[in-house]
Order: C-alpha cells, then structure tokens, then sequence
C-alpha cells in the first residue's frame, strides 16, 4: 500500500466522525496560522503604536479595518498576536509532549516489561510525581529553573510523564503476555527488540491518543503558567501572557481578554476532539469497516 | 540422535512452596522422527518443551538434568547463544494461531523479520522471494497477495500456516509444536497435520509434538511419551502403545476415548480414576 492511500483511508474513517472532524479542521487552522504567520498576520505582532491603542474590534464603535480585533494598551495588533501564539502554543506542544513521551514511554516500558524491582522503583517515583498537583509542580520546577518560557516547556514535559508511564506500563503489562511475543521470543528476538519492535507498536494506540490530549494540556499548562508570569515573558505573543496583560482592562476593553481566551478554549478543544476520534480509528481492527 | 533429554526436573519457587512441573525425565529424538508427548492439563507438557528452549521463567528454573542437542548442553549456553538458536535449529508453533502473530505487523512483514535475524546473508529481494515461497509451501493460496496481509484477516487455519511458515523459515532440525491444532476444527486440523508430515519429509525436520488428543498422536507418532503429573510414565512406539499400553494410567487414558457406536445411552463415559496413586507403579515402562 502507497503513502498517500494510507493517508487518504485514514481521512475517510476520520470523517465519520463529525465532531472529531471539526477538531481537525481546528488542528490544520492552528498549523497554518503557525506555520505561516508573518504571511497570515497583518502587522508586527510587537511594534506598538500609542497613538492606536485600546482600539476595538472592526464591528464594535469606534473599530476599524486596519485593526480587525482590535488593538492592545500597547497599540498592538491582537490579530497578528493570536496568530503569532499559534506558533508558539504549538511549540510548546510539540516540545513538552515530546519531553513527556520520550520519558514516560521509557520509564512506562522498563517498568512494565522487566516487572519486579525496576516497576516497583518506577512506578513509586510516578506515584510521587502524581501525588503533587500538575500545576504546582510546573510552579515548582519553573521556579527552580527561572522564568522563561522555554523553561515552562521543560516543566510541563516533565510533569506529562507520569501519566505517559502509566499508560505505557499498562498497555505493555497487557501485551507483553500475548503469545506473539513468546512467539517472537522463540524466533530469537533480544529484549530490546522485544519491546521496541513487538510490543510497542502495539501500544502505540493510547500512546498516540494521549500524545495529542496531552498536547491540549500542555497548550492549557503553558497558558496558566504564563498568566502566573512564569511562561513567557513580555512581550512575547503567548495567549496566557496576553490575558495576564489584559486583566486591568478587563472592563474597559474586553476584546483583550476574550479573543486570546477563545484562542486557547478552540486550540485544547480541537487537540482533545483529534484525540477521542484517533481512539476509533487507530484501531487495526476498524480499518475495514 | 538430535535431541536427548536426560533427567530434566523443572521447579517453581512460589510463595506457597516448591512446585516441580516436570519431574525427572528423559526421553529423546532421533533426525526425521516425530515424538508426541501426550496427558491431561498440568501434566508439564508445555513445561518441558518451554525448558527445551530456555524460556522458563521467574519464579520457575531448571534445576536438574541436560538437554543435550546434537551432543551440546543447552542449559549450558548463554541468553544470547539461545537466541542464536531459537528460530533457527529450534523453532516453535504454538496452539492459539490468534494471538501468536503480532497484529501490528504484515505476516510477510513478519516471517522476513525471522529471516533478517537469522539468514543475514539474504538482502531484500532475496528474503521476500523465501517468504512468498514458503507461503506456497505451506498452502497458503495468493501468496503474493497474502505478503501484506494483517494477521486479522487471515482465517485460523490460514493463520497456522503462517505459523508454520514462520517455524520453518530457516530449516530448523527441530520444531516443537505445542498443540498446534487444539484450537482448529477438524477439518483444518487434519489438513495442518498433512502440511507438517510432508514438511518434515521434505526436510528432515524433527518435530517434538505436544497434544493431548490421542486421534493426533495415532496420526503423527513414531513415538508416544506418556506425561503425568510431571513424570514420564510410558514412552513406546504408537504402535506399540496402543495395541498393548503397559501402564495403568496409560489403559486408563486410551479407554476413556469414547468409541462412536460403542458407548450406550445413558451410560457413563469412561474416566480417567484419579484415587489410584499412578506414581507407585514402576518408574516408566518401556
């Protein structure tokens, strides 16, 4: 089978779910605007301009075209701002979940294959890190490792990887009984390859499926932390960061708190829709149907 | 002589105790020869051919015995001398034809993999013709078209064969089948049976047959190794064993097969008495 046809069945089975299709399109938005944000946006999302500031959206008094949403207290355009934090909501998807997933799946995959003491020392460590609240522990590392945004994406890696651990751990536990894995064994397969060839593949379903709702987390985790000062720092367009600048004006010029708001609300809300319908579809057995 | 097991005691240290599985036995394989080893559930059928491979694990060890393959120890050599002999001059097929192939992977995909560990000397083209002539060999209709088949649309029996394939993807001198046909109906059983019996003639493999369906064993044997509770208690040719079993619990195996024609309405069917202690009788008759 070609490439293209893999993708192309994988559109198909997609589509039959509406609502995931709708975090898909959402998903490819968010990818455009990121990828090509200085062709997308219509000014410097940094040049500030006194003169233009508080200006609201285009349909509201007093808005006009040059400033479809609006400007900031900076004279900023809010447009060119959200587009510009696609780029680097993404980012730090892209980079914690893959400190989590690379981790985790490490972790997850020792424990649940050698069992015994290596479980037992693993999964005590994931307890441990799952006993502290998610945020309060992205505060905490943050804090140690100062503020700066691609600090906060460290954190928010770390604090994914329990939950990649344990899922990895349950989906190997499960496989790693499966008579194929004898069957590979007897065939003279090492333990590396065991698990890396044979049992993995296997899992790779949840693993995929938590990887892009944990993308949302990571987008939401990165948000709250900026909104708390600790992500990135002005004048950085990150969506949480432009709340936290946004709150004393919350009354006067709502534009400023809402529009980065819906951002973040679509981008955890298509990432999570793109995950339940990966669940239906990566499952070998639907691919005929 | 291929294989020669010689007082092979298998135990697991669990919490509750010492449980011996296999219970110092021997017995051995000539080339080109067929053994099953027949008895009930728990008898440490599957034990003693997992021993044989080196795949007994925690909290189970071999502690007692050799198992001498061409003249050397296996319980000798290192995890990664086994592997270097696992697939390759021992291989395996197990009962379940549902779970043994990876569902993540084509079964082409698969048997290459095999072939890619052990016959490193083959490059791509090479070892995609090999496994599209062993699907042909071992009757699998399309075998080009199979290739890239996912183990999920393949049928039981189909999937058997690839198994099969798999096993003798390197001419191993030796297979060991652990009830390979328990979980195919009949039809397919007889033919899988067929397809391993025109196998070992062709290649003057050993099989090591582990069943416990005695219309199998009258099929395939040249000799029969009667198992129970660990122990050997008959070894014989089939022939032999089933004219004339020597052994009470032997007897008592091959009268509970109920005859077609034979066995009246409403009577009981014969069983296998298991107050009479078949230990006291003497070690293995011969």
């Amino acid at each position: 089978m070609k490439e293209e046809n893999k993708i192309l069945e994988f559109y198909k089975q997609f589509k039959k779910n509406k609502s995931a299709l709708i975090g898909l399109y959402i998903v490819i938005v968010l990818i455009i605007c990121a990828l090509f944000a200085p062709f997308l946006a219509p000014a410097d999302p940094l040049i500030q301009d006194l003169e233009q500031r508080l200006i609201p959206p285009m349909w509201a008094e007093g808005g006009s075209f040059a400033h479809i949403l609006g400007t900031d207290d900076f004279g900023r355009d809010m447009l060119s701002r959200i587009i510009y934090g696609a780029r680097i909501s993404l980012m730090i998807g892209v980079i914690s979940v893959s400190i989590s997933l690379i981790i985790g799946t490490i972790m997850g995959a020792s424990a649940g294959y050698y069992g015994g003491k290596v479980d037992l020392i693993v999964m005590r460590v994931v307890d441990i890190m799952l006993s502290i609240p998610a945020i309060l522990l992205a505060i905490v590392i943050v804090s140690i490792l100062g503020p700066d945004l691609f600090n906060a994406m460290i954190a928010i890696g770390i604090v994914g990887i329990p939950t990649f651990a344990r899922i990895v751990r349950g989906s190997v536990l499960a496989e790693k009984e499966k008579e194929y894995v004898i069957a590979s064994r007897v065939n003279g397969s090492s333990n590396f390859r065991l698990i890396n060839k044979v049992i993995l593949p296997n899992c790779a379903t949840p693993i995929i499926v938590q990887a892009t709702m944990g993308f949302a987390s990571a987008v939401l985790e990165a948000a709250g932390l900026s909104f708390l000062g600790l992500g990135a720092q002005p004048p950085t367009p990150e969506w949480g960061a432009m709340l936290a600048d946004s709150l004393q004006f919350i009354t006067t010029a709502s534009w400023m708190i809402v529009f980065p708001g819906i951002a973040i609300f679509l981008t955890v809300m298509g990432f999570n829709l793109v995950g339940d319908g990966l669940m239906d579809v990566l499952d070998p057995k639907m691919k005929d149907r | 002589m291929l294989l020669e097991v010689k007082n092979l005691k298998t135990e697991f240290f669990t919490d509750n105790g010492v449980i011996t599985a296999v219970n110092d036995i021997d017995f051995s394989i000539e080339k080109g020869q067929t053994i099953c080893i027949v008895g009930e559930s728990g008898s440490g059928k599957s034990m003693t051919s997992l021993s044989i491979m080196g795949l007994i694990e925690e909290p189970g060890r071999v502690t007692q015995g050799e198992i001498l393959f061409e003249g050397t120890d296996l319980l000798k050599y290192s995890q990664n001398q086994m592997r270097n002999i696992r697939g390759k001059d021992i291989a395996m097929i197990f009962q379940e034809p549902m779970s043994s192939l990876n569902p993540s992977y084509t079964v082409g995909y698969q048997i290459d993999e095999v072939l890619k560990l052990h016959q490193k000397e083959l490059n791509k083209e090479q070892r995609r013709k090999r496994v599209v002539e062993l699907f042909d060999e071992v009757g699998i209709p399309f075998p080009e078209d199979k290739y890239n088949e996912y183990p999920f649309k393949l049928s039981g029996g189909q999937r058997q064969r690839v198994m099969i394939a798999m096993a003798m993807a390197c001419q191993p001198k030796l297979l060991i089948a652990d009830e390979p046909t328990t979980a195919l109906d009949v039809t397919i059983q007889a033919q899988v049976l067929d397809l391993m019996n025109d196998l070992k003639k062709k290649n003057g493999t050993s099989i090591l047959f582990i069943t416990h369906d005695l219309g199998v064993v009258a099929q395939m044997a040249d000799i029969v190794v009667v198992m129970y509770k660990g122990c050997v208690v008959e070894s014989a040719s089939a022939k032999e064993l089933f004219d004339d079993p020597r052994h009470p619990y032997t007897k008592a195996l091959l009268n509970s097969i109920p005859v077609p024609g034979k066995v009246k309405r409403k009577s009981r069917l014969q069983t296998v008495d298991e107050n009479v202690n078949y230990h006291d009788f003497p070690k293995e008759i011969r």
